[in-house]
């Protein structure tokens, strides 16, 4: 066993975590930073519902090592939120459509929609669907899951046009 | 009503979409020990012996574990209320970890250590001498080959067999002018895969062990774990937080039994038994393998004078929920369409395939891909139109069934054909594609479906529920059944505000279940908690209301009788005229001096009748006959399920349910050595789960009756969509076709057999 220290911006602020070389990024944030929303459904990058940013894009953080992490920015669902607990508009799309139902693969749908919500380019439902290919829902049918992601770019780009 | 029927968000949404919703893994104590499971790599035999030297030098070891060591009790794991009467009692045919092995991946040895990499090292370092038997993974094998049965209870490798005859089939088929059309149709071992996998952790506290799991049925696995371990029921603690899926696979005992046995071994310290991914599919439950042997008699007009089934079930190694599965496909056979003489017979046998147990429709989906492409190979025999025969045959408001009494309290059904029916323009699409040439073509098809709710009277049918009013005039309530993403706790609060007459905020439901304090539940399953759940629910709603407004009575110097609430008002009955709050009657009732009476309420809801949802697939496919494979372009469901209670998680129900049809009848199948018994295709990535990707547009509409038994008219829902998909997409492609495919899923290899078989494609005749 062999440890080091990374240090990488965490939602928003720096942090340097000691850790065993063979930790996925994952383990280092549900264990050192107490990051609950990140699931493990698979361990091996199948499911999605790891899912965080590293420097804007999503990422299995199952599968990506934690000293790979070292000066990148990271983004969890709990990033989303402000520090007074008022949610993004993501998050009030996935209530507000019924995207939710057990939950568990919830964190990785919404971090795997940022870079969608954020493009300009309207993206159609197909693209959407290819967009967030990477993570399984056994629940839900993806059906509510793209309308909230389809209201929510709508909304943005609506926003930024104005 | 006011609330029901409406569509108010989810009441454990906001946590959800913010990671605050705690899962079992995410209550894990600091410092717990991991145990890690030494699955058998042979299918068929016994454990002679271990060799631990290797394994017990590896650094953190806490404890080894063995099939010699464990209690010599068996146990059941099955999700159902026991019973009292022997003969009903689930099979108890396992124990904590096995000696004889009897599937690929058996428990044979579990390691408990300091670190989870320390577990895995060490049960690899685990040497087994095993003395192997022939792998037997087929039902009729089985049946004919019992020179070592798989459980010496069970000398013929029989689980069970059941049989019904309802009227005289011989005499029936003597009628002049039938025709006879029969096929055999074959459904695939396949997973639920909620994307939580299986686990737990246990600990011991005051006494007690203490286990914590995602299971859909807390009350059963506090009795299973106490059944296992040979210890006091009450010594038995379940907590249930949020889980991440079950679909009937939780409705099992799966890591608890062990997992509760392990903290035993180190003097109650917090152990964790987490499954991967890979070891959710091969070690805990899958849907059952079926194959039927169908046959109907059916006169000109398209009624049918009999109808026959056998329905060969494959149960795997251990009983889990056996026999009940089978017999409820056969049942649901004759249900289905009630006419003319029907017979039908069920066998379950014991394999060395993993272990079957509840999935979704729990043995419908199954008879209804068989019954369901069996009515349009009848249609294919006979010319007779396939909407029509269903029509003609099928379950009408009244019926009753001989066997089980179940009645048809209500029934929508005709309108559920017709709204799919225009949706998709079937009918006139089904004429116009029948003939068609060239390698893309294109077919409709349909199915429809019944499906009852809950279990009675096949077993015990009862909820508890408590109600206590806070100080505020807001309430606690506790369900006995769970919140498994279905739903199940938004529509409780639905229910109680409602019911009692306060606004939804005014009802805060606790989602976790703790056996020490949750009353008295079977849990989630069988499509019953808006149904049994829900009348449990109203029944202590309406003895909160009755008890808030006593007390009001003595307040106001009124007769009960005259009072309502009505948006956490106490009213004049029938009239606006507010004479105190629902608030002002909970700070009375709890501080007042002279009558502190704390308004808290717990009934329980025996339920003792059942009724029948129903729905209909109808779907649009183009089927690329040179690259075998199916494009949907349209598909709808559209669902009698009674009254529907909250619109938007109906429909996500329904959305789920055809996703996961959708995966049975393209994509979904376990793949298995034949020689050894091995799964080979455990894992998200070989085992082909819908994607986004692959899911078409889902459509999902209600035909609304109200039904007299629901708490609010309401009928199962839960399980019911996933029924008709497969039959519906394979009767599209006969429609396309001309080819009747007899087993799912409907994948490109399938396609490419049974095209080349029908002369569609030419399999290349020379290989160089």
């Amino acid at each position: 066993m062999y440890n080091r220290s990374v240090t990488c911006t965490v939602n928003g602020k720096k942090r340097t975590f000691m850790i065993d070389v063979r930790s996925s990024l994952s383990d280092m944030l549900r264990g050192e930073a107490g990051l609950d929303s990140i699931k493990h459904g698979c361990d091996v990058g199948e499911c999605g519902a790891c899912t965080v940013l590293i420097d804007g894009k999503p990422f299995n953080s199952c599968i990506y090592l934690a000293v790979w992490a070292e000066g990148k920015t990271i983004l969890t669902l709990e990033g989303l939120s402000t520090t007074q607990g008022t949610i993004s508009d993501i998050q009030q799309a996935f209530i507000d459509e019924g995207a939710v139902q057990c939950g568990f693969c919830t964190p990785g749908f919404i971090m795997a929609s940022i870079p969608i919500i954020e493009s300009d380019i309207p993206a159609s439902r197909d693209e959407i669907k290819r967009q967030i290919a990477g993570n399984l829902c056994r629940c839900t049918g993806y059906e509510h899951i793209v309308d909230a992601i389809e209201k929510t770019q709508k909304k943005r780009i609506a926003e930024r046009t104005r | 009503m006011k609330i029901i029927g409406s569509s108010p968000d989810r009441v454990d949404a906001f946590d959800k979409v913010t990671g605050k919703a705690k899962y079992t893994s995410d209550l894990l104590p600091p410092h717990a020990l991991e145990a890690k499971v030494l699955h058998s790599t042979i299918a068929n035999g016994w454990v002679r012996e271990f060799d631990l030297s290797e394994a017990w030098k590896v650094e953190g070891v806490v404890d080894i574990v063995t099939c010699f060591d464990v209690p010599d009790i068996q146990y059941p794991t099955a999700g159902h209320p026991w019973s009292n009467v022997p003969a009903k009692q689930d099979i108890s045919d396992r124990k904590l970890l096995n000696t004889r092995v009897r599937c690929y991946s058996d428990d044979i040895a579990a390691v408990i250590a300091e670190t989870e990499l320390a577990a895995i090292e060490a049960v690899r370092k685990i040497k087994v001498v095993y003395e192997e038997l022939p792998v037997i993974l087929d039902v009729k094998e089985s049946l004919a080959n019992t020179a070592f049965p798989l459980h010496e209870e069970r000398p013929d490798n029989i689980v069970n067999k059941t049989s019904y005859e309802i009227g005289d089939f011989e005499e029936a088929i003597k009628e002049k002018g039938l025709t006879r059309i029969s096929g055999t149709y074959d459904c695939p071992v396949v997973s639920h895969c909620h994307i939580e996998p299986a686990n737990s952790f246990a600990y011991k506290e005051a006494g007690k062990i203490v286990i914590v799991s995602g299971t859909q049925i807390p009350h059963l696995v506090r009795r299973m774990v106490g059944q296992a371990l040979g210890v006091e029921w009450g010594k038995i603690r379940v907590i249930k937080p949020y889980l991440g899926g079950g679909f009937g696979n939780r409705q099992d005992a799966l890591t608890e039994p062990l997992n509760a046995y392990l903290t035993t071994r180190v003097g109650g310290r917090p152990v964790r038994l987490a499954y991967t991914r890979e070891e959710t599919f091969e070690c805990t439950r899958t849907r059952h393998a079926m194959t039927f042997d169908l046959t109907t008699y059916v006169r000109k007009d398209g009624s049918f004078a009999a109808r026959e089934l056998t329905v060969y079930s494959n149960q795997g190694g251990y009983a889990s929920h056996g026999h009940a599965l089978a017999a409820n496909a056969a049942n649901a056979f004759r249900m289905m369409y009630p006419v003319g003489a029907i017979r039908g017979k069920a066998i379950t046998a014991y394999t060395n395939m993993p272990t079957a147990g509840a999935m979704r429709a729990y043995g419908i989906p199954q008879v209804a891909f068989a019954l369901e492409s069996h009515i349009d190979d009848i249609s294919k025999e006979t010319g007779l139109d396939p909407l029509l025969l269903r029509t003609k045959n099928m379950m009408r408001l009244g019926y009753v069934d001989g066997p089980t009494t179940i009645t048809c309290h209500s029934t929508g059904l005709a309108e559920c054909i017709e709204k799919g029916e225009e949706h998709l323009d079937y009918s006139r699409k089904r004429l116009a594609y029948a003939d068609q040439s060239g390698p893309i073509r294109r077919g409709v098809g349909m199915a429809i479906f019944c499906y009852k709710t809950g279990v009675y009277p096949i077993s015990l049918e009862t909820s508890a529920v408590r109600m206590i009013l806070n100080q505020d005039g807001s309430m606690q309530v506790q369900v006995g059944a769970t919140e498994i993403g279905q739903g199940a706790d938004t529509v409780w609060v639905m229910m109680t505000a409602e019911t009692v007459g306060v606004t939804l905020d005014k009802v805060h439901l606790v989602s976790k279940q703790d056996t020490d304090v949750t009353p008295y539940d079977t849990g989630a399953y069988g499509s019953r908690q808006t149904y049994v759940s829900g009348m449990a629910v109203k029944k202590t709603a309406e003895s909160m209301k009755r008890k808030i407004l006593e007390y009001a009575a003595l307040m106001t110097n009124k007769d009960p009788m005259d009072l309502d609430i009505v948006d956490n008002k106490i009213v004049r009955k029938n009239t606006d005229i507010v004479l105190i709050t629902v608030k002002d009657v909970a700070m009375e009732s709890c501080y007042s001096l002279t009558n502190s009476n704390h308004i808290a309420v717990e009934e329980t809801h025996h339920c003792s009748d059942n009724t029948y949802a129903f729905g209909v697939c109808f779907t649009e496919i183009e089927v690329d006959i040179p690259l075998c494979q199916i494009k949907i372009l349209d598909i709808i469901n559209v669902h009698d399920s009674g009254r529907i209670i909250n619109q938007t998680t109906a429909r996500g129900q329904v959305h789920g349910g055809m996703s996961m049809g959708l995966g049975y009848g393209l994509y979904e199948y376990h793949k298995f050595d034949p020689k050894t018994g091995r799964m080979l295709n455990g894992n998200l990535l070989d085992y082909k789960l819908m994607t986004p990707l692959d899911t078409p547009t889902l459509h999902a509409a209600f035909v609304e009756t109200d039904d007299p038994t629901g708490p609010y008219g309401n009928k199962s829902l839960g399980e019911p969509p996933t029924i008709p998909i497969a039959p519906a997409i394979r009767n599209a492609v006969l429609n396309a076709t001309g080819v009747s495919i007899n087993s799912n899923p409907l994948h490109p290899e399938r396609l490419f057999d049974s095209f080349v078989e029908a002369g569609l494609i030419k399999q290349r005749s020379e290989h160089v």
